[in-house]
């Protein structure tokens, strides 16, 4: 398989960028977490809070799909 | 970049690149997508959402309705309930009075019969006195006689003469005595 | 394309992971224009028909005790009316037929992408971008309509210190900007992101060692896609009921 120089720089980039699904995944264990952590303490409260808690997964989740796309993009656009 | 790779593979079927960035295929989804929203938004609107919503307000009319009637019939129990109890305690009082009276009529009767009856046994006592009485007087007069007929005997032997007066007189005075 | 540097002929795995996303007409080849029926259109059309068949079938007996459908249908009305109120609030439930258009349109383009052999509407970045766009609109013209310069206040955190204010204001507003690129790269994205890791694995059952195992990912995969479907969803519903409550309420 022969390639160049600025594939294996999209390549390098794509899985670099990788890692920050990794970094994504840890955002998304720290609120569900803490939220399980309140919960527990508190369950009484817990279920109003379940919409705020998708919410907060969502937003940290969403940055770890930029570097999925940012991988992608490496991968197949550039 | 990518479509160099593209043509060195030599797999013609492809589109270049990530389909998801291929522009020319944009306005073909962009269109359908607002057909399909548009769709989905009319059918929802007129006809999907009032329909559930209806349903949903009859099913709340029909658990509003029956628990009014649920607690009618309640109410209703609840009064034959008390109709019942109030029966129940007419009919226990009635009887009670039944009961009262029956007692007095036997109480009263009882207490004629036992009237008769003392004033029967008093009579009968009267009776028996007067006829006691009558005894002892007839019994006093046999004693006196005999006293009398005994004190003169007694007065002839000791050789007296003893007239009846004056021994009855001194009877009489004695027994007093 | 990267992937297929890798080419068949070479006896190497064979990985197409993103070739079910591509847009292709549904009757003979050739270019894409804009009303051609494409296989975006059938599974478009399929997502509107089980829409119907669910609320408009399923409903059409107006049962007081609910058949299956109904409970199904009533379950989805209810929860996002309930969602809508809220989080909105009472004034959001004119935009109720919008937003659950959006929630029904996404759920269940989501759940029929996960058949197999099918398409995934929702994996491409310019439908959901259309929805998420709409979004923007719909929650920027309100809040200037309902609460004409005052929407501005909500880049004017009145909280905090005086100095931070213009600071935090410039990161408002590229978080306000930044709000339809994230709600529609989120869910094109998990979609996406989703269907791709299916292929891959499912490519590795070419080689008969693991196969196995591959088929068990994909069976993994696949639950856990079933429930990523519903979630993505949700939070594309429950962001544009929080989006809109800024719009109605921007003094936070």
């Amino acid at each position: 398989m022969e390639g160049d120089i600025a594939q294996l720089g999209q390549f390098i980039g794509a899985g670099l960028a990788g890692i920050g699904s990794g970094a994504a995944a840890i955002g998304v264990g720290h609120v569900a977490g803490n939220f399980l952590a309140g919960a527990l303490r508190n369950p009484s409260a817990a279920a109003g809070q379940t919409a705020t808690l998708f919410i907060g997964i969502a937003f940290a989740e969403a940055l770890g799909i930029f570097s999925f796309l940012i991988a992608l993009l490496l991968m197949f656009a550039v | 970049m990518a479509s160099e790779t593209h043509d060195a593979a030599g797999q013609a079927a492809s589109t270049p690149g990530l389909p998801q960035l291929d522009f020319s295929t944009f306005g073909n989804q962009i269109f359908w997508l607002l057909v399909t929203l548009v769709v989905i938004y009319f059918v929802l609107s007129r006809i999907a959402l009032p329909r559930i919503a209806a349903v949903m307000a009859e099913r709340q009319g029909a658990i509003t309705n029956d628990l009014a009637a649920a607690e009618d019939l309640k109410v209703k129990a609840e009064q034959a309930e008390l109709a019942y109890l109030k029966a129940l305690a007419d009919a226990r009082a009635e009887a009670q009075t039944i009961v009262a009276k029956a007692k007095a009529e036997i109480k009263a009767e009882l207490d004629a019969a036992t009237a008769k009856a003392d004033a029967e046994i008093a009579a009968r006592a009267a009776e028996g006195e007067q006829k006691i009485e009558e005894i002892r007087a007839n019994a006093m007069d046999s004693v006196k006689e005999v006293a009398k007929d005994a004190a003169a005997e007694i007065v002839a032997v000791m050789g007296g003469k003893a007239d009846a007066k004056t021994v009855s007189a001194a009877v009489n005075a004695r027994m007093k005595g | 394309m990267a992937t297929e540097a890798h080419g068949a002929d070479d006896g190497g795995l064979v990985f197409h992971p993103m070739d079910q996303f591509i847009v292709k007409p549904l009757f003979g080849e050739g270019a894409v224009g804009v009303f051609t029926l494409t296989n975006v259109t059938l599974w478009m059309a399929l997502t509107v028909l089980a829409i119907i068949a669910l609320l408009v079938m399923g409903t059409s007996g107006r049962a007081t005790i609910p058949t299956r459908m109904q409970s199904v249908a009533e379950l989805l009305y209810e929860f996002v009316r309930k969602m809508v109120e809220d989080v909105a609030g009472k004034d959001a439930l004119v935009f109720f037929p919008y937003i659950m258009t959006l929630f029904l349109f996404i759920l269940f383009a989501n759940f029929l992408g996960l058949l197999p052999m099918a398409f995934t509407t929702t994996s491409h970045i310019a439908v959901t971008a259309v929805m998420a766009v709409m979004v923007f609109l719909t929650v920027t013209i309100l809040g200037f309509v309902k609460n004409g310069p005052a929407f501005l206040s909500l880049f004017w955190v009145s909280s905090a210190p005086l100095a931070l204010r213009p600071i935090l204001a410039v990161i408002e507003l590229i978080s306000y900007f930044v709000r339809p690129v994230s709600h529609s790269i989120r869910l094109a994205g998990n979609m996406m992101a989703g269907h791709a890791v299916i292929k891959v694995f499912a490519g590795f059952s070419q080689v008969a060692m693991i196969a196995p195992l591959s088929i068990l990912a994909v069976s993994a995969m696949y639950g856990l896609e079933v429930l990523v479907s519903f979630i993505q969803a949700y939070v594309f519903t429950i962001l544009t009921c929080v989006y809109l409550k800024d719009a109605l309420h921007p003094h936070h």
